[in-house]
């Protein structure tokens, strides 16, 4: 059984107790998440579990009406979200996101903008070899590329800022198998050798739980389940739940 | 011949203020998708800045050129209009922002109205002359007791304005603050996560636009030689129509805009009659619309989202 690697010390990113409203409807019940300096960390839920009302409450919009979000021990609750970025932590959110009337490389500007893209060059040239399609579309605008390549971008202009925290809604949505493989293969590898911390949500739970040091499971605004991915990956309800005895 | 040669050079000049005015319109729309009502009177106030100023500088402090007066005096004039329309966002708009949709609309035309009343209790209500600040006229052809003539006020209104329009257009499509507008204007939750502070972005939109509507109010007190406290209406009207006609949201769109309807205007009161000037303009932009709904070069919805 792979063990936790980081137990110790407090966490870089803690969610307490978070409760998040649409209106009077209650999306987060109570929400309670620990992320790890150089862990990934894999969120898994159906439809409407509220997987990404928590990645942007994490980024206070909306804000959490109760509880507290904590990042470096700092409270980051009520800071308003444009902060919230400069503190390196970077989303792919839900839907992507990706400016539409720019061009890839505008898009990717939009990302560097914290340095006032000091290491655009450089950065850029990262991104163009984890992901070479997007060096082939460079000059075309967000709007009209295909899914798998806004998700790509998507990706790559989250990576321009330098995060210490990668938050991923979904990367694998829409995107052919052999890609999907690639972008996993991308995220454990900058995982492993610059220790870049990553919070990812999934609808894909088994490739994620594969991927993930640690696992939640979310159904109806409260976690439910938590461990290792190897544990999740191999208890009955995930399985009957999630996997369907689908892959192994 | 004659005839179309001088409509064609005043309807540009008037075209210029009228785009100048339309950008102001087209920004704010584009990025906050409201209609700044008040953008008029912005660009009224701006006249009456530059005329104060202007008196100022020739009068009380004795500068003799013309030339260096009114470049102080147009630098002014968008400084402290920047700074109106910055304060009017903050006080006005940015408190209502999240609130109904025809709140901000509301509180525009209310700011249009104090706008517009405080110029006449404090500056009254007739027309303000400036003497005249520059009167070197071109002739260009004289046939037929007909004179074309091109006077210098025009050749500095369009002059300023296409070096304006060129300073402007660079700052929106090259520097990180014009890449940061069109974020905002296309996905404003996403630009705030990639750190982009949007509050201030719109602020900073409000001002580019006042500053234009500026340059259009001193150029407009420098070529009419009079400004007058409900100046701020009809020519903002127009502008906005320019936006609409151009295509709103779209920068170029307002350039063209303005220049169409100053065009329409000018050759409508050369050909057949000055008084059905402004009906003629209106009518040409309802037909435009009716057959393109989106103004001439407003964006065609090809991007998937
Ligand atoms: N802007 C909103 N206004 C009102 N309700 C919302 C809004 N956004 C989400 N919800 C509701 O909150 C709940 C959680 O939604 P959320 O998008 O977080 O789910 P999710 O786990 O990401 O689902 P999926 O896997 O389908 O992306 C859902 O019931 C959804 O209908
Ligand atoms: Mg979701």
């Amino acid at each position: 059984m792979t063990s936790v690697t980081n137990g110790t010390g407090s966490p870089l990113l803690a969610v307490r107790g978070v409760k998040t409203f649409y209106g009077n409807i209650i999306a987060l019940k109570g929400v309670d998440v620990d992320v790890h300096a150089g862990e990934i960390v894999t969120l898994i839920g159906a439809n409407g579990a509220g997987k990404s009302t928590l990645m942007m409450t994490i980024f206070g919009s909306p804000q959490a009406r109760e509880g507290a979000i904590l990042y470096e021990g700092r409270d980051i609750t009520r800071m308003p979200p444009h902060e919230i970025a400069r503190l390196r932590i970077a989303q792919s959110p839900e839907g992507r996101r990706i400016f539409p009337r720019m061009t890839v490389l505008e898009n990717l500007q939009m990302g560097a903008g914290l340095d006032d893209l000091k290491y655009f060059d450089e950065d850029v040239e990262k991104m163009f070899t984890l992901f070479p399609r997007l060096k082939e579309r460079i000059g075309q605008r967000g709007g009209t590329l295909s899914g798998g390549e806004q998700q790509m971008l998507a990706i790559a202009r989250a990576l321009m800022a330098r995060p210490k925290l990668l938050m991923l809604d979904e990367p694998s949505l829409g995107l052919a198998p052999l890609i999907v493989k690639q972008i996993f293969d991308a995220i454990k590898e900058l995982n492993r050798s610059q220790g870049l911390t990553v919070f990812l949500v999934e609808q894909n739970a088994y490739h994620a739980l594969k991927l993930a040091h640690r696992a939640y499971v979310m159904v109806n605004g409260v976690i439910t389940m938590s461990g290792s991915g190897r544990e999740l990956l191999e208890s009955p309800e995930v399985r009957a739940a999630y996997l369907e005895g689908g892959r192994h | 011949m004659e005839i179309f040669l001088q409509q064609l050079i005043n309807g540009i000049t008037l075209g210029s203020i009228y785009g100048l005015i339309a950008i102001g319109y087209t920004m704010v729309f584009g990025i906050i998708g409201m209609v700044n009502f008040a953008h008029g009177d912005v660009f009224m106030v701006s006249a009456f800045i530059a005329l104060i100023f202007f008196l100022v500088l020739t009068t009380w402090l004795g500068i003799a050129s013309v030339a260096l007066a009114l470049f102080l005096v147009l630098i002014i004039a968008m400084v402290l209009t920047g700074l109106l329309s910055w304060s009017i966002e903050r006080i006005a708009y940015r408190p209502l922002r999240g609130s109904f949709r025809l709140a901000p609309l509301i509180s525009a035309i209310g700011m249009s109205i104090v706008l517009s009343n405080f110029i006449q209790v404090a500056q009254g209500p007739r027309n303000k002359p400036t003497p005249p600040m520059v009167r070197d006229v071109i002739v260009l052809t004289d046939s037929n007791g007909y004179a074309v003539t091109l006077s210098y006020k025009q050749i500095i209104i369009m002059v300023t304005t296409a070096v304006l329009l060129a300073a402007f257009w660079y700052v929106v499509q090259k520097t990180p603050l014009g890449r940061a507008q069109r974020a905002c204007e296309q996905d404003r939750k996403m630009a705030a996560l990639l750190g982009v502070n949007v509050d201030r972005t719109i602020s900073l939109t409000f001002v580019m636009g006042a500053a234009l509507a500026a340059v259009a109010g001193t150029m407009y007190l420098m070529y009419y030689g009079v400004v007058n406290f409900s100046d701020g209406f009809v020519p903002g009207v127009k502008a906005f129509t320019a936006a609409v006609l151009g295509g709103i949201g779209s920068l170029p769109g307002a350039v063209l805009g303005g220049l169409l309807i100053g065009l329409i205007e000018t050759f409508w009161s050369g050909y057949f009659s000055i008084d059905y000037k402004d009906v003629a303009a209106f009518s040409i932009l309802a037909i435009v619309l009716i057959f393109m709904p989106q103004g001439i070069l407003g964006r065609p919805e090809v991007e998937k989202v």
